[in-house]
């Protein structure tokens, strides 16, 4: 705001402070503000749903077609080759980013459905249904995740839907634990009291009064468990029992070229090719990363320093 | 000193138990097969009879609670029961025992995952020490930046750099880990070189930022402060007065990893062929040889739940205040 000198009036000045940021505005004022991790962080993202969102626009092919040349080298009609069996890796890699991100986003936001929900019920509820909740949660900790991912899927059989409900249920749990620790806090309030005894039933509490005052330590676990769904579901595909072919996904698409590796010393373009999946897995955790701290600075000055 | 026996006994009790619940989880998977597995397992060819003899072997005749009761009495005797691959048809069956197939294999993931503890867990403790001690130097940021990297990356991807740069590239490490029981110690020690330094890289990275948050949370509680008030050197703070109270959070961060580096050996054993037990889980699952996959699962459940019971058993032992109850 630039003042004429010779006009000022303080009643003026005064009048415009109090003038609302509208909640773009503040958005934009946080986000100027972001450092340079948050920002490659979110530029990553972007571009990677973008990726995901066109992928039948951006790829050359189609995602399963398959070519004379397996194993061809990099050239202009096939910018990174092709694979065993002379799909366009570059299409696969883009469809990959379709289905992985989108198996891995379903699975995250069912096991918060699930987590969260039973999370909530359980901190307002503390009585039976809190203690018999929170042992079965117990139970299914004490196995690690991945071999009780590996024992569900060889009773049930891989398939996507399997794969989405078998890490969802064992992903909740975890979605449970930090629901229920941040929600007891809030539940003891006193505009919690007021609610009930107003007479308000149990999904208005939940949602109402105790969801909006959890959310930032929620939004922020989602990122986090979104990496951890979308790291288990490669390493799941990657030992051959996750997303199966011919759909394009980056786990398995690395275990398929992996011989590649041991020719680096004649053609080094080669080599690198089965860890061009891999990478881009390692490029999108790192970068949800990188926004989940800078996020949790944001709302909580959490900060490990004193 | 009754108060500690009476805690330790107390969370010995709770993890039989939970063995016990996770003993009944791994064998209730086996009820909730599909009722046409046999004729999948034996084949086309199978005639009603083997078909028949078949699910009488493996007790689908018996109701589940007496199953449930044999199956853990032929595991404490050491019989993990019969392999379903190798099974055809015609009745006559080459199907090895579970025990048998697993035997070896399990000692070689032991052997892997010790070298790897034996490097990684001291190098760990330290590192997450100094980094702690030196907060927000240049030290401190360079490696928590590397491990955050390390932690979000997957696994195999580690283990495939690993193998361009060390196996192809310069070839000074085998990018195959297959090792046997005739070979020497140095040269099987040599064979899982890359395997392990990609377990160290990827439990380095776990271990040491949790063993920093420990140390960073305990050196801001108040008794520090009133410590370094009433004038006691550095070295006296961390070594009488911090030291003692963090065995417990150390205890905790190392049984952590050591459960993780149970999970993590599955993908490393795949990526270097090597035949350990998390291999072994793998191509069972994929050929759906469920009593192998229950086995495994039986076992990897057990170390898990084993090693944090130590960690907590550690924690209850190692705590000034249980040893001074009011």
């Amino acid at each position: 705001m630039t003042h004429d000198p010779n006009t000022y009036s303080a009643i003026a000045e005064a009048g415009e402070v109090l003038k609302r940021r509208s909640r773009s505005e503040r958005v934009w004022l946080v986000l100027k503000k972001a450092p340079m991790t948050a920002w490659f962080g979110m530029v990553i993202v972007l571009s990677y749903f973008c990726v995901a969102l066109l992928a039948p626009l951006i790829a050359p092919y189609g995602e399963a077609q398959v070519f004379a040349e397996p194993y061809a080298p990099w050239s202009v009609e096939h910018l990174l080759g092709t694979d065993q069996i002379g799909r366009d890796i570059f299409t696969r890699l883009i469809f990959g980013a379709r289905n992985s991100m989108g198996i891995a986003l379903i699975t995250t936001l069912l096991s918060f459905a699930i987590g969260g929900g039973l999370g909530l019920a359980a901190a307002i509820d503390r009585r039976w249904l809190d203690q018999a909740l929170s042992r079965c949660v117990d139970i299914l900790m004490a196995i690690p995740s991945l071999i009780f991912a590996l024992m569900l899927l060889s009773i049930f059989g891989s398939s996507a839907l399997n794969l989405i409900l078998i890490i969802a249920v064992l992903d909740s749990t975890r979605v449970f634990r930090l629901t229920r620790a941040v929600a007891v806090n809030v539940a003891v309030m006193d505009y919690v009291e007021a609610a009930a005894l107003r007479g308000e039933g149990l999904g208005w509490i939940m949602r109402r009064e105790i969801l909006p005052n959890i959310m930032p330590p929620l939004v922020a676990e989602f990122g986090i468990r979104f990496c951890f769904v979308f790291l288990m579901i490669a390493a799941l595909s990657f030992l051959g029992v996750g997303i199966q072919p011919p759909t394009a996904d980056w786990g398995s698409m690395v275990r398929e070229n992996a011989s590649l590796i041991q020719f680096a010393k004649y053609d080094l373009k080669a080599a690198v090719t089965p860890l061009l999946p891999a990478a881009a897995i390692a490029l999108l955790t790192v970068a949800v990363n990188f926004i989940v701290d800078w996020f949790l600075h944001q709302t909580s000055g959490l900060r490990d320093e004193k | 000193m009754q108060l500690i026996v009476s805690t330790i006994l107390r969370r010995l009790a709770l993890g039989l138990f939970t063995l016990l619940i996770v003993s009944f989880i791994i064998f209730g998977g086996m009820s909730l097969l599909p009722g046409d597995f046999s004729q999948a397992i034996l084949g086309q060819a199978a005639t009603e009879e083997t078909v028949a003899a078949f699910r009488k072997e493996i007790g689908l005749d018996q109701p589940a609670i007496t199953r449930y009761f044999n199956w853990v009495g032929a595991i404490f005797q050491g019989n993990l029961g019969t392999s379903f691959s190798g099974r055809s048809g015609t009745g006559q069956t080459q199907a090895r025992e579970v025990a048998e197939l697993i035997a070896p294999r399990l000692s070689n993931t032991l052997f892997l995952a010790g070298v790897t503890a034996l490097i990684s867990v001291p190098l760990a403790i330290m590192l997450g020490l100094l980094t702690a001690l030196y907060r927000n130097s240049v030290f401190d940021r360079t490696i928590n930046a590397a491990t955050l990297t390390t932690i979000a990356t997957p696994d195999f991807f580690v283990a495939y750099i690993l193998i361009l740069f060390f196996g192809s590239l310069w070839q000074v490490f085998p990018s195959l880990a297959n090792v046997d029981a005739t070979m020497s110690l140095g040269e099987r020690l040599y064979r899982i070189s890359l395997p392990v330094m990609t377990l160290c890289l990827v439990i380095l990275a776990h271990m040491m930022r949790m063993t920093r948050a420990a140390i960073i949370s305990l050196l801001a509680s108040p008794y520090i402060e009133m410590a370094r008030l009433s004038g006691a050197s550095q070295r006296e703070i961390i070594f009488k007065h911090a030291l003692p109270n963090a065995w417990a959070p150390i205890a905790t961060v190392v049984a952590f990893n050591l459960a993780y580096l149970v999970v993590g050996v599955v993908v490393v054993e795949v990526v270097f062929v090597y035949p350990g037990i998390g291999q072994l889980m793998v191509d069972a699952v994929t050929s759906r040889d469920i009593p192998v996959v229950q086995a495994c699962c039986l076992i990897f459940a057990a170390t898990y739940i084993i090693l944090n019971l130590m960690a907590d058993i550690i924690g209850i032992v190692t705590n000034p205040r249980l040893l001074h109850p009011r």
